[in-house]
């Protein structure tokens, strides 16, 4: 008996070597692309052209800016950083932790997104949130959290500019980021949710709701801006050469991003 | 179906039960046999990754581990990257916040060895390495074997502090758990519930084998 365990300790340690010093896989030295997640469906199908065009590969991470730039600062080995907010591009860049200040790919909007069978109508200058908020009937309304996620600010301030910030308080739920906060606010959970206008437009999640585009004048712009961090690659600096071409430029222009000439 | 993040996670697993092992029978002995006066302290310390939340730990392993800490430093002049946000980074928090699922059993399947046998095997002249070799393991073997199988599958079910310290990378750092949460915010629906079921299937089959295993011990044993 005491062979036969002994031997079955064997077996296990030695299934557990084999799992643990698998071979990574083979798409391991792909740069990795650090991008805010209003750019969750854009970037995946760019990326997908720039493979086919190129033949090279970039690895993509989502997740709200104000995080990626902590994680910069900490040491992640991201090659490009896709930010919501240039603001955090310009921190980084102040620090040391990007070559240049980057340059501006998009300007991005918010939206308000009610899904299919809300009591809620969406409409540009919020009325109607506002009067369904003053008579009751809004239990959960989600925005990306205004703490780190830049989305989440402007929508904050759409909020504060229409007077009913302070109102809302009592149901607003905060997405992680704002592909989270357009997961709730669709989710059937929520009667809506102010999310970015590149996600409505986004095939996966346009049949879900509708939505109206709130006013540009009602926040800070969103002024998105991208930089190389220390250390890019050529594949780096390939996808970020990339962002600029007319087929990039069309895919972004197709998902609602206002685009700037060359600046 | 993201097989890249499902191996990472399994990798992860392996990686923290292989170095958990020499871990959990150390420390598991020596909190089974040895009376000492801050026994109580080290034990409620093995015991604090089950209570604390996993954002403490990921708050203190991005302080303690980051590009500015002297650990982070060493690490980065050693292997030429940094810990943090790499398969290393994740392994190291891998172990520590499994702990206890690795020590606890570990003792209790030494606790269960009478004294006697443990005297009359070191009376027969066996030295302790023997006497481990020999004697010890082969009786605490379903406490290491629960231990291990709660590591590996408390591994490919951590979220929280692979969330913090992860970056999610593919390929890296993007556990299966990871990937799950990403389909979800991606809108793909289907995805994530193909990965979920597969996920509660690896999980429920590991702890189903572990139980069967120790059943049949136990009855040899008896």
């Amino acid at each position: 008996m005491l062979v036969s365990i002994a031997r079955r300790m064997r077996l296990a340690a030695a299934a557990a070597i084999v799992l643990a010093t698998g071979s990574a896989s083979a798409q391991n030295d792909a740069p990795v692309v650090a991008a805010a997640s209003d750019l969750q469906f854009a970037i995946t199908e760019i990326a997908r052209t720039f493979r086919a065009d190129t033949g090279m590969e970039v690895r993509l991470s989502f997740g709200s800016t104000g995080n990626f730039a902590r994680q910069i600062r900490e040491g992640a080995p991201f090659q490009i950083f896709m930010a919501a907010d240039e603001r955090f591009i310009a921190e980084l860049h102040a620090d040391g932790f990007t070559p240049d200040e980057g340059d501006l790919y998009a300007v991005g909007r918010v939206v308000i997104m009610v899904p299919n069978g809300s009591p809620l109508t969406p409409d540009p200058e919020l009325d109607n949130l506002a009067g369904m908020l003053a008579a009751g009937r809004i239990t959960r309304f989600a925005i990306a959290n205004p703490d780190h996620a830049p989305y989440g600010m402007r929508a904050m301030e759409a909020l504060i500019t229409k007077g009913i910030w302070d109102d809302l308080q009592p149901v607003i739920v905060l997405g992680e980021n704002v592909s989270q906060a357009a997961q709730f606010a669709l989710s059937g959970n929520a009667e809506g949710g102010i999310i970015a206008y590149s996600l409505a437009l986004a095939p996966e999640v346009a049949p879900k709701g509708t939505f109206a585009l709130i006013p540009e004048d009602w926040h800070e712009p969103l002024r998105q801006r991208m930089a190389l961090l220390n250390g890019a690659g050529e594949v780096a600096r390939a996808f970020y050469a990339y962002m600029n071409e007319p087929a990039a430029r069309e895919i972004m222009e197709r998902y609602g991003f206002v685009l700037h000439g060359g600046e | 179906m993201d097989w890249t993040a499902l191996w990472l996670s399994l990798r992860l697993a392996g990686w923290t039960v292989i170095l958990l092992l020499p871990v959990s029978v150390l420390a598991g002995r020596l909190l089974a046999y040895r009376q000492f006066r801050s026994k109580g302290l080290v034990e409620a310390v093995v015991m604090l990754p089950l209570v604390l939340p996993p954002t403490v730990f990921g708050f203190y392993l991005l302080v303690t581990f980051g590009r500015n800490s002297p650990v982070g430093e060493l690490w980065q002049s050693l292997f030429g990257h940094q810990l943090v946000f790499s398969f290393e980074g994740l392994v190291v928090a891998s172990i520590i916040f499994n702990l206890p699922f690795a020590i606890q059993p570990a003792q209790r399947g030494f606790e269960a060895i009478p004294t006697e046998v443990r005297e009359a095997a070191s009376c027969c002249g066996m030295s302790p390495l023997r006497s481990l070799w020999k004697v010890e393991l082969p009786l605490a073997w379903p406490g290491l074997m629960t231990a291990m199988v709660l590591t590996f599958a408390h591994t490919l079910g951590e979220f929280g502090i692979v969330l913090m310290v992860g970056g999610s990378i593919p390929g890296e750092t993007k556990t299966i758990a990871i990937s799950i949460y990403d389909r979800v915010q991606g809108f793909d629906d289907r995805g994530a519930a193909i990965m979920s079921a597969v996920l509660v299937a690896i999980s429920l089959f590991t702890i189903a084998v572990t139980f069967w295993l120790s059943a049949r011990v136990g009855r040899r044993l008896s």
